[in-house]
């Protein structure tokens, strides 16, 4: 049946050529853990992306119950992980993968590192790298402030001050983020359209590129 | 099994242990989520409570009257008072209290606002009517009689309940 619709859109449209292109490629020997057990540290960069992908998802359904205001937020958080079936397991999948992301970017990071992978010609997916890094941190930063609570509201507090600690730009850069003098509803908003829509919006970007040029140069060679 | 040998390819093993694994995977993933997003649709509705509409059984006549009332609703994380209105009537000695919204498409209804028709309710939008009872007229556009709230008597006060459909 599958097959049959497959072949349909395939006899129309030839779609064979382009997902072999991108999945049908062999792994080298040396990346294969089933060769060498040690080579699992290949396998924490699409660990990273599997989490984002959770991320991803479960942020999404949980943007059905959350609202980003300063009256009702910690409520629809309450709600959503007490009342709603299973709310407290995509809230769960949710927080700890926010943690759990970072963890395996670090030890992806610290494969590439010592593979040597960064150097010629893959320097621009080091830095390709280090922005993901950034904006996966801001995806941290932002998120926690949403459910409204002490433990967010002191969070952003001391993440702002340390943000108006840089030289120069430091309070104009605080007052930008928070959306003016004080820290509530307009910080809220904000830390919401910037983590649901702008830096997700940036994160598919420079995965995009960070996969782009993975293809185009393939994996780096064996030790 | 047939005298031939289904004979299983590495690739085909591979194919179908990675896509179950992963299908196994995805689901477990995805359940929850689904779960969560249907949660309202699967939610049972609870009873509500009788609010006093501040009427005396003893005010209640075969003209209809119109009472208006506040009731708490609770909508997810947000509890608010929601204006309602309902057309008290008798008909032959029972209480009866109609809602005023029509059964076509929503719009409130009226009693005695068409002068043709000073004896039911009406509906502006559609020329919909409905008799005193809130039996539909035929050949209106609603299908089917205005709804019904429950009907409780405490010490002598009208107190309404749920909405229900009749017929
Ligand atoms: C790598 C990606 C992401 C990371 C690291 C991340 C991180 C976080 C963190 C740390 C929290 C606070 C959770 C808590 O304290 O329980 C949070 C909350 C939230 N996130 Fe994300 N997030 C990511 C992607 C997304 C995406 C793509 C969306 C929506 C499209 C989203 C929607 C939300 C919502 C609605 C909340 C508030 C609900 C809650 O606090 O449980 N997130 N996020
Ligand atoms: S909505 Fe009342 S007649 Fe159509």
């Amino acid at each position: 049946m599958l097959n049959k619709i497959y072949d349909w859109v395939d006899e129309r449209l030839d779609i064979t050529p382009l997902w072999r292109d991108i999945a049908d490629h062999e792994v080298p020997e040396h990346v294969n853990p089933a060769h060498h057990f040690s080579a699992f540290v290949y396998c924490f960069g699409g660990l990273t992306f599997f989490v984002v992908v959770i991320q991803i998802l479960s942020g999404m359904f949980l943007t059905m119950y959350y609202v980003p205001d300063i009256i009702h937020a910690h409520e629809s958080v309450y709600y959503l992980q007490n009342e709603v079936t299973h709310g407290m397991i995509v809230r769960g999948m949710h927080h700890w993968g926010a943690s759990l992301v970072i963890v395996m970017m670090f030890l992806h990071t610290l494969r590439v590192f010592f593979t040597g992978s960064y150097k010629k010609p893959r320097e621009l997916n080091w830095v390709v790298g280090v922005l993901l890094f950034f904006v996966i941190l801001g995806l941290g930063f932002t998120g926690y402030l949403l459910p409204w609570d002490m433990k967010a509201y002191y969070a952003t507090v001391v993440g702002l001050e340390i943000a108006e600690a840089a030289p120069f730009v430091g309070e104009f850069a605080r007052i930008l983020l928070a959306g003016g003098d004080v820290i509530g509803a307009q910080t809220l908003a904000r830390f919401f359209a910037i983590h649901v829509f702008f830096l997700p919006g940036a994160l598919l970007g420079l995965l995009g590129a960070h996969f782009f040029m993975i293809r185009k140069q393939g994996i780096s060679g064996p030790l | 099994m047939s005298e031939k040998k289904h004979r299983v390819s590495r690739r085909q093993f591979l194919t179908y242990t990675l896509t179950g694994v992963g299908g196994f995977m995805a689901a477990g993933m995805l359940a929850p989520m689904v779960r969560m997003a249907l949660d309202p649709a699967l939610e049972v509705g609870e009873e509500g409570d009788f609010v006093s509409v501040g009427l005396s059984e003893d005010e209640v006549s075969e003209e209809p009257q119109r009472v208006d009332f506040t009731r708490e609703i609770e909508d997810g994380w947000y509890e608010s008072e929601q204006n309602q209105s309902a057309w008290v009537v008798r008909i032959d000695g029972e209480i009866l209290a109609l809602s005023p919204i029509c059964t076509h498409l929503g719009c409130t209804v009226d009693w005695g606002t068409n002068d043709d028709h000073p004896e039911e309710f009406f509906c502006p939008c559609h020329f919909g009517r409905f008799e005193r009872d809130g039996t539909n007229v035929a050949g209106t556009p609603p299908t089917r009689p205005l709804d019904e709230y429950e009907v409780d008597v405490r010490d002598g006060m009208i107190y309404l309940g749920d909405i229900n459909q009749r017929g």
